[in-house]
């Protein structure tokens, strides 16, 4: 018996959503009374032990370079294996773009119940109920998994890292591991940025920056907060941005802790990706603005007065000025 | 060319979200139904790109839902496709869903199966990934462009900060994002012909669910925003750090 967590990787790193996923399956671990332990398909630069500090008892490492590319039939091949050497009961996983190629297939393969969009510990009191994200973040629903192995993806930046001490110990998973039906013709990425799902802050422009080269204070604001950058639907469309920055219901959701939108009038599709943004700041202009209704904090008032101003204020409080 | 694209039926987006029978189900009166955006704008908007390019291309849609789901097949015909499969089954378990679409897509001996990326009402992103497994398919997941090359598909997926280009040997499953394909608007002679393009009933085949909704919940209403004057934006940084504790 054991929970069993999906660790995701780029770039040689650990994904933060996955740090949370271990730590959410080390909290859920100790609640039912058994250990967490951790899968890794591919190579990483860090050091698996690493892992135990996030309450992982053991590594399971499945090294191939190959498995760094994603192939979502593969993965939930070699899941489900794994799943059957440690005996897993549940397996969690983060709900990034890796988690939501891969667990339904795992949930299909093992004919385990899946809880996508996770975004709190079971309610194990009487069965084994999960809540999440349901309607574009208007709501939640308690889903009942009724099988019993469960797989869990758990929403990005819904449940907290939390890093104490340990070692865990890593032990390589031996399993035969077959070509990939997927080849990769070419990646494009731009790296080194903190990824916009993972971003605990984002900073976001609207049309009301009135162009792309009105984008330095955004950029400069951001990256005094260590945010991510985003930009509103029609922002993208007439590309001053590229696409991959729009959040949105067409684009990605996401839910920092902050979120700070400028010059963005809050249109019912741009809030069902920023809803879950647990504190919401809207600047702009028009105070009649349908974001203000959504924003926990707000100013009425003209950007480019504003931001530079908020931008000094934030190198004052960082001692910079 | 055989294409499968599965159409699902979800409240309008700016559709009131509220619950009764003590928050065990949607309220749904009232509300006004649309095609799932993901499936419209993108998976069959694209598979009907495919057909113009190759006309004895041949498009399948299908739903799993109850007889209310039929005005929304319609629409999806009225945009294009041949003809639509409805199998009989009103389920909120994503892999009842994908397990009849899966039964369907074996008997059909499809090329491609195309899915959008998530419902705007379950948000499980789901169904595709099921799909492609109970089938032993390749599955891609959120991709931006589609093109077919012969026996191939060269697809663009996203992936964290940017995207990658795959081949893959059909048939594969695909679920499909923005960027797939523009949105497109019914015109009369499509609906006209929606009319009397075939849409099959089936029952469905016979699965145990592997999950259920125990009940909803509606989030705490936000206490309402606190404005800052214009003139002094270091009062909401001061607020940010000292009361929000955002950084």
């Amino acid at each position: 018996m054991s929970v069993l967590v999906y660790i995701d990787h780029s770039e040689g790193h650990f994904k933060k959503a996955s740090l949370e996923a271990l730590s959410y399956g080390a909290k859920l671990a100790s609640q039912l009374g058994v250990t967490a332990e951790a899968l890794l398909l591919g190579t990483v630069s860090e050091d698996l032990a690493s892992l135990g500090a996030y309450g992982a008892v053991k590594v399971h490492q499945v090294g191939q370079e190959s498995l760094n590319q994603l192939d979502a039939g593969r993965y939930a091949r070699l899941v489900a294996e794994a799943v059957k050497a440690t005996g897993a009961t549940v397996v969690v996983i983060a709900n990034n773009l890796c988690g939501k190629a891969v667990a339904p297939r795992l949930s299909a393969r093992l004919k385990a119940a899946l809880v996508a969009g996770a975004v709190a510990l079971p309610d194990t009191s009487k069965g084994f109920v999960v809540k999440k994200n349901v309607y574009s973040g208007k709501a939640f629903a308690h889903v009942s998994l009724d099988t019993a192995i469960k797989i869990i993806a758990l929403n990005p930046n819904a449940y907290p890292v939390s890093k104490g001490e340990g070692k865990a110990e890593v032990s390589a998973l031996n399993v035969a591991v077959d070509p990939s039906k997927v080849t990769v013709l070419s990646t494009t990425q731009a790296s080194g940025q903190v990824p916009l799902t993972e971003a605990e802050i984002v900073v976001s422009g609207g049309r009301g920056l009135k162009g792309p080269e009105n984008w330095g204070m955004i950029e400069e604001l951001a990256k005094l907060l260590g945010a991510a950058t985003a930009c509103s639907r029609p922002v993208a469309d007439a590309h001053w941005r590229p696409h991959n920055e729009h959040v949105g219901q067409t684009g990605i959701a996401i839910a920092p802790n902050l979120y700070i939108a400028i010059g963005i009038s809050g249109a019912i599709q741009h809030l069902a990706g920023v809803n879950r943004s647990k504190v919401i700041v809207v600047i702009n202009k028009d105070p009649e603005a349908p974001f203000f209704k959504a924003a926990d904090y707000g100013i009425a008032g003209d950007a480019f007065e504003v931001v530079p101003k908020m931008i000094e204020a934030v190198k004052k409080l960082k001692g910079m000025a | 060319m055989k294409i499968l694209i599965c159409i699902s039926k979800t409240p309008d987006t700016t559709a009131k979200i509220a619950f009764t029978n003590n928050n065990t189900k949607f309220a749904a009166e009232g509300v006004q139904w649309i095609i799932n955006p993901y499936d419209e704008w993108y998976a069959l908007v694209r598979a009907i790109e495919l057909k113009e390019k190759d006309p004895s291309t041949v498009l399948h849609l299908v739903t799993v839902g109850g007889a209310d789901t039929e005005p929304i097949i319609r629409k999806a015909l009225a945009l294009g496709g041949d003809e639509a499969i409805r199998v009989n089954l009103d389920s909120s378990d994503s892999f009842s869903v994908a397990a009849q679409i899966a039964e369907i897509a074996r008997q059909g001996y499809y090329d491609l199966v195309f899915t959008g990326k998530e419902t705007i009402d379950y948000n499980g992103s789901s169904i595709g990934g099921m799909v492609a497994e109970l089938l032993d398919l390749p599955y891609i997941s959120l991709a931006t462009h589609f093109e077919l090359n012969g026996t191939k598909a060269t697809v663009v997926r996203e992936i964290e900060g940017g995207e990658e280009t795959d081949e893959v040997l059909l048939p594969v499953v695909v679920s499909c994002q923005k960027g797939m394909a523009e949105q497109r608007i019914p015109n009369m002679k499509g609906i006209m012909g929606a009319r009397t393009k075939p849409l099959k009933v089936v029952e469905p085949v016979a699965i145990t669910p592997l999950t259920s909704v125990v009940a909803f919940e509606l989030p705490p209403a936000k206490a309402g925003v606190k404005m800052v004057s214009p003139d002094d934006p270091a009062e909401l940084i001061r607020l940010l750090h000292e009361e929000a504790k955002v950084f």
